[in-house]
């Protein structure tokens, strides 16, 4: 058999065996997604909604104190209306948005220096485990007196909610960079600046990404906190400003309908921004079970 | 020191030719051991020497260091003692997994070892074609490596070892997690990558049939510490299958010294420390 001859068998051999063992993903009809995605929540919603009027309906507590949905309506249909409700949650999203991406330049930064600096990470390592857990209202008095009641005073607390998050995020991202991987980019050549930019960081993405998700959260929730105690100047110049508003004229319709755009705000960014990037990055890998 | 041995058996040829050129791998005396007590020994006085574009598979059960030994000669270890020379330079490795970077298609996991290496990105995407068409994937340039089959990503990782031009070719039981079908396919396949390149392949298994299918020769070793016991000459002329009698006759006589070795490591009942 010549070498030409056995080359082409081995060829056809595996072009048989690669179209025996390629599995055709199966496409799920947008009906079905649908009906398996969006109808659950739907119906949660419903129930907690049905829940809270039959609560409110019952009279256990005075209207003031706990509203029917439909007051909750009313109040936030009416903050639309003057436009405080656009504009404080106009101020408190930017706020959010300039936080975090300073946490991410600070966490990123300082998530690099811990994973390849191994004395710096056996000295503050444990340190900034802790601050991930330390509320970081905490933070609040300390801003008020270094910076004044300003937006710097703001900023002080969402870094030290988020900064903590991202940078362990990235630490323990590559950690778990699998070990035949770093030995591939070492047999392939590669420097350590190369092995870092081309094996190490890629393969630290997914728990990079796990770690900015958490982070946002945690920016978030600072910021809330921030604003609720820190009485920044303009009218009504935030979304905590606006629960404050409600607590000192006893509107708890207001209160609810601060506390939904809240909520709605975090989910519309985790569904909307950081679900489907990690999906399509784990999906991309081929990390998920039973991806679709 | 055990010295390597020479049996005359059928299918085994007794002399050893001499190299001609210059060899691809020189291990002397190499021992490495763990720890400074120096009793984990995983290596001991071995001594191998593979001439250019010569296929030799190394044989073990576990413990044998065989893994260990590709380290070294792949420059991710360092001996103990002795000295590793490595005169074709930088060897390719590949392993049991295929440890493709899975945020990389097929074609850019070759584009990476071609870049690494410092290929301009200007012939990049063609010398990646050429190599992913080697090994008959020329169509799946663009899939994922979790996309693909083991025995795919394995000659994705074959094609990415190959773009590392070197004139060595490293294996660590590289079909050892296939099935048996695919893995006889693989062999034909690296048999005419082998005799295409005319690279020196030093190839791992604990698989005896292989070793003598691939091998021509092949270095039985002992475990805990590593070394070697006797090596065989596979004088097998012509095209040969794993099932062919000859691979088997040899392969029988090979399990059985395989086999004495393993029992030197039974520890008697009753005596357990």
């Amino acid at each position: 058999m010549t070498v030409e001859r056995e080359r082409d068998d081995v060829a056809t051999l595996e072009a048989g065996l690669d179209a025996l063992e390629s599995v055709r993903p199966m496409r799920v009809p947008l009906r079905q997604r649908l009906r398996e995605k969006a109808l659950p929540p739907l119906v949660a919603l419903v129930v907690v909604l049905a829940v809270w009027a039959a609560l409110a309906a019952s009279g256990i507590k005075p209207p003031g104190l706990l509203p029917p949905p439909s007051d909750v309506w009313a109040a936030l249909s009416s903050a639309w209306d003057d436009g405080t409700l656009v504009s404080a949650t106009w101020a408190s999203v930017s706020r959010a948005a300039v936080g975090f991406t300073a946490s991410v330049v600070l966490g990123t930064l300082l998530g690099l220096l811990l994973s390849q600096w191994q004395a710096l990470r056996t000295a503050i390592g444990p340190l900034v485990s802790g601050l991930q857990s330390l509320p970081a209202a905490c933070w609040v008095p300390a801003g008020i007196l270094w910076f004044g009641v300003s937006d710097a005073a703001v900023y002080v607390v969402v870094l030290f909610g988020a900064v903590p998050s991202i940078a362990l995020g990235l630490v323990s991202g590559i950690d778990r960079v699998p070990p035949q991987l770093l030995r591939a980019g070492q047999v392939l050549g590669a420097g350590r600046l190369e092995q870092l930019r081309y094996v190490v960081l890629p393969a630290a993405l997914p728990g990079y990404v796990s770690g900015l998700r958490l982070g946002w959260a945690f920016a978030w929730r600072s910021l809330m906190a921030a604003e609720l105690i820190i009485a920044l100047t303009g009218s009504p110049s935030s979304l905590g400003q606006l629960l404050d508003v409600g607590r000192k004229s006893s509107d708890m319709s207001v209160i609810l309908a601060v506390i939904v755009v809240i909520l709605v705000v975090g989910v519309v960014i985790e569904a909307g921004l950081f679900g489907p990037v990690e999906r399509r990055l784990l999906k991309s890998r081929g990390l998920t079970a039973g991806a679709r | 020191m055990m010295a390597a041995t020479d049996r005359a058996a059928p299918w085994a040829v007794a002399e050893i030719e001499e190299p001609s050129s210059p060899p691809a791998i020189v291990l002397d005396r190499v021992t490495l051991r763990y720890g400074d007590d120096g009793r984990a020994a995983v290596l001991e006085d071995i001594s191998l020497t593979v001439a250019a574009g010569e296929f030799v598979c190394l044989l073990g059960a576990s413990g044998c260091g065989k893994s260990t030994l590709l380290s070294l000669v792949a420059g991710l270890a360092e001996p103990t003692s002795g000295t590793v020379a490595v005169p074709a330079g930088r060897a390719a490795l590949m392993f049991q997994e295929s440890a493709l970077f899975p945020w990389l298609t097929a074609g850019q996991n070759v584009e990476l070892a071609l870049k690494l290496r410092g290929v301009p990105r200007a012939d990049r995407r063609a010398l990646a074609d050429d190599l992913l068409e080697r090994v008959h994937l020329a169509g799946h340039a663009t899939s994922r490596p979790h996309e693909l089959s083991g025995g795919m990503r394995q000659r994705v990782a074959l094609a990415r070892a190959l773009a590392q031009d070197a004139r060595i070719l490293l294996m660590d039981e590289p079909f050892a997690a296939l099935d048996a079908i695919t893995r006889d396919v693989l062999h034909d396949e690296l048999m005419s990558v082998w005799e295409s390149t005319g690279m020196a392949v030093v190839f791992v298994t604990h698989n005896v049939r292989e070793a003598v299918r691939l091998g021509q020769r092949v270095e039985l070793m002992s475990s805990r510490p590593g070394r070697f016991v006797r090596r065989w000459n596979v004088g097998i002329d012509g095209p040969r299958r794993i099932e062919s009698p000859e691979v088997g006759a040899l392969a029988l006589e090979i399990t059985d010294d395989l086999r004495r070795e393993i029992r030197h490591h039974a520890v008697p009942s009753g005596s357990a420390a």
